[in-house]
């Protein structure tokens, strides 16, 4: 990706929907794809391999812990099983599955977390996920990816079908700016620096890095040149572009749609620490959110680029 | 390993594996007795008659599968491997040891010719649901069977699989239950009952069968008729005793979880001569 280009972001797909054409395109080649779903076919997406490929698609009914279970035995037996349903619940009621049937002995399922975070609007609290990349780093084995766009998502999905092991991917409900151009090569555990900058690095992930590129504009137009990261993979995260940045810019922001105690913020605060120690200002989620638009609800919960810029004013006031 | 169905041998080959469990047990000073006590006859008769398996030949990928859904009961799971020739009998008294392959509930990390690492409660039957669909899926003659506890199946989980089971006409997959009646903390009519036991397993439409679990001949006819059930998955409901053999052990809450002294081992090696 070349530095300081400007983006578009016109809207696109939302992450899910790329999440469920990309599995319809891997049904086509490789037969061993399966899917497991929740009774949530047209939410997750999981509908386009349905359609394509009803043998392969074990609906498993409000069940996510046996939905979870069912998916690590297929795997066992060989089968590449992605299994999907809200964040909220899969994370959650699964959970206890994922630990010990999936993490520890590292067996080869795939979970897709649709509808994350606050942005899946009118549904209300018990809908959203704030916790999800918490749950999903603290499991040894899985590989923990939040795509900010359909580009990411479509990459995110192939990775996890050729990876040999267990990988969380987070995706959202609403349609999200575009990044990325088609067929764009990540590489696993690598940040993508979307844009150069030299007094303050932004660090984001999901639908928030397109805010973030956003406050770099909002920041260069006052003088402050702003870098941004887009952490595509949480874990393994991206030490050394944390470092990096945080050597070169000296102060960072990390902005995330999740509970600031327990995402993103705290992995680059750990890498940080480890690597290059430097102030950083947290933006993210801090309570249970409400009933209201995704656009009202990323507005009311400060996860705007005008969010992101002032995290960036006050990072800046602190650096030495 | 030399198969065999004379009720006989199985019934020998069953001594043998309950001296070995109660002798790692002892010897790992903790450990779980009478709930592998109760499973001995139902997996020496799958290991040396029914599964279609190859300790040569592990992961051949027609094998049948065994999951032991009560993970606390590895013991008699590590025996029967054992004098199978997966793994070495010379070891078992390693159990629960740091290094010890033979690790307090199994653990595909250091036995790769275990289908799964089992050990939180509940979760087995859908293991076991996963692998019967994925033999449909690439048409192979696999089946998978899975011994569940009578305490464990007070998971919901349990319940959630049952359902899944029926529904998708998963007749690869036999589940038995072990109904040795008592769990941790007693027996398990007080804790939370059960019953009807077999009466929820009809309602939830699996082919049931009521045996006792510890006649090898009905063991082996209820396993056929398993293998001949169409459209429907199998659930045998084997009345067991937990601690079985052992005279002071039977039917006593107290050896769920406790490891026998030494000179108890004497004893219950005696019984078991």
């Amino acid at each position: 990706m070349p530095a300081n280009v400007k983006y578009e972001l016109k809207l696109g797909a939302a992450t899910r929907e790329a999440f469920g054409k990309t599995l319809a395109e891997l049904g086509h080649e490789n037969a061993n794809i399966v899917v497991g779903d929740a009774d949530l076919t047209k939410s997750t997406m999981t509908t386009y391999f349905a359609k394509e490929f009803p043998e392969r698609l074990f609906e498993c009914g409000i069940a996510e812990a046996n939905m979870v279970a069912i998916g690590a035995g297929l795997a066992l037996s060989g089968k590449i099983p992605f299994v999907s349903s809200f964040s909220a619940f899969v994370m959650t009621k699964g959970f206890e599955q994922l630990r010990c049937l999936v993490a520890y002995p590292n067996v080869n399922l795939k979970v897709v977390g649709t509808h994350s975070g606050i942005s899946i609007g009118e549904d209300g609290p018990s809908q959203m996920s704030m916790e999800d990349l918490a749950l999903a780093c603290a499991l040894p084995n899985f590989t923990v990816l939040c795509p900010a766009d359909e580009v990411a998502t479509a990459w995110a999905v192939r990775w996890a079908a050729e990876h040999v092991g267990p990988v969380f991917i987070r995706t959202g409900r609403v349609k999200v700016p575009v990044i990325y151009p088609a067929g764009t090569k990540f590489e696993i555990g690598k940040a993508v620096e979307l844009v150069s900058g030299t007094d303050v690095t932004l660090i984001a992930t999901g639908l928030v890095v397109a805010e973030a590129i956003r406050a770099a504009e909002q920041l260069e137009a006052e003088g402050i040149s702003a870098r941004v990261l887009d952490i595509h993979t949480i874990k393994p995260i991206d030490e050394e572009a944390i470092g990096k940045a945080a050597a070169e810019t000296g102060a960072l922001v990390v902005a995330e749609e999740h509970l600031v105690d327990s995402g993103l913020g705290v992995r680059v605060a750990q890498a940080a620490a480890k690597t290059h120690p430097a102030p950083i200002e947290f933006v993210g989620l801090t309570e249970f959110a409400e009933s209201a638009t995704p656009d009202e609800l990323l507005d009311k919960y400060g996860m705007r680029a005008d969010n992101i810029a002032a995290a960036a004013r006050r990072v800046l006031a602190r650096k030495k | 390993m030399q198969r065999t169905q004379n009720p006989s041998e199985l019934s020998s080959i069953a001594r043998q594996v309950r001296r070995h469990i109660l002798t790692m047990i002892t010897a790992a000073k903790s450990g779980h007795p009478g709930g592998s006590l109760s499973a001995v006859e139902i997996l020496v008769t799958l290991y040396w008659d029914v599964l279609r398996h190859d300790p040569a030949n592990p992961k051949w990928p027609e094998r049948d599968r065994f999951i032991l859904s009560k993970g606390h009961a590895a013991p008699v799971l590590y025996s029967v491997m054992a004098e199978c020739g997966y793994t070495p009998v010379e070891t078992l008294n390693t159990l629960r040891k740091l290094g010890s392959i033979y690790q307090g509930h199994p653990d595909v990390r250091y036995i790769p010719a275990l289908e799964a690492s089992t050990g939180s409660l509940g979760e087995g039957l859908s293991l076991a649901l996963g692998m019967g669909l994925a033999a449909k899926l690439d048409k192979s003659p696999s089946r998978a069977y899975v011994v569940l506890g009578d305490g464990e199946i007070q998971e919901g989980q349990i319940w959630e699989a049952a359902m899944f089971g029926s529904f998708h006409k998963v007749d690869n997959v036999c589940a038995i239950v072990d109904n040795n009646g008592i769990q941790l903390d007693g027996f398990v009519k007080d804790i939370l009952d059960l019953s009807p036991l077999a009466e929820k397993w009809r309602a939830f439409g699996w082919h049931t069968l009521e045996i006792n679990g510890h006649d090898i001949s009905a063991v082996q006819k209820a396993f056929a008729e398993a293998a001949e059930t169409k459209g429907k998955p199998t659930c045998i409901v084997a009345h067991t005793v937990k601690g079985k053999g052992v005279s002071f052990m039977e039917n006593n809450p107290k050896w769920h979880g406790v490891a026998p002294k030494p000179e108890e081992l004497e004893l219950a090696l005696k019984e078991l001569a």
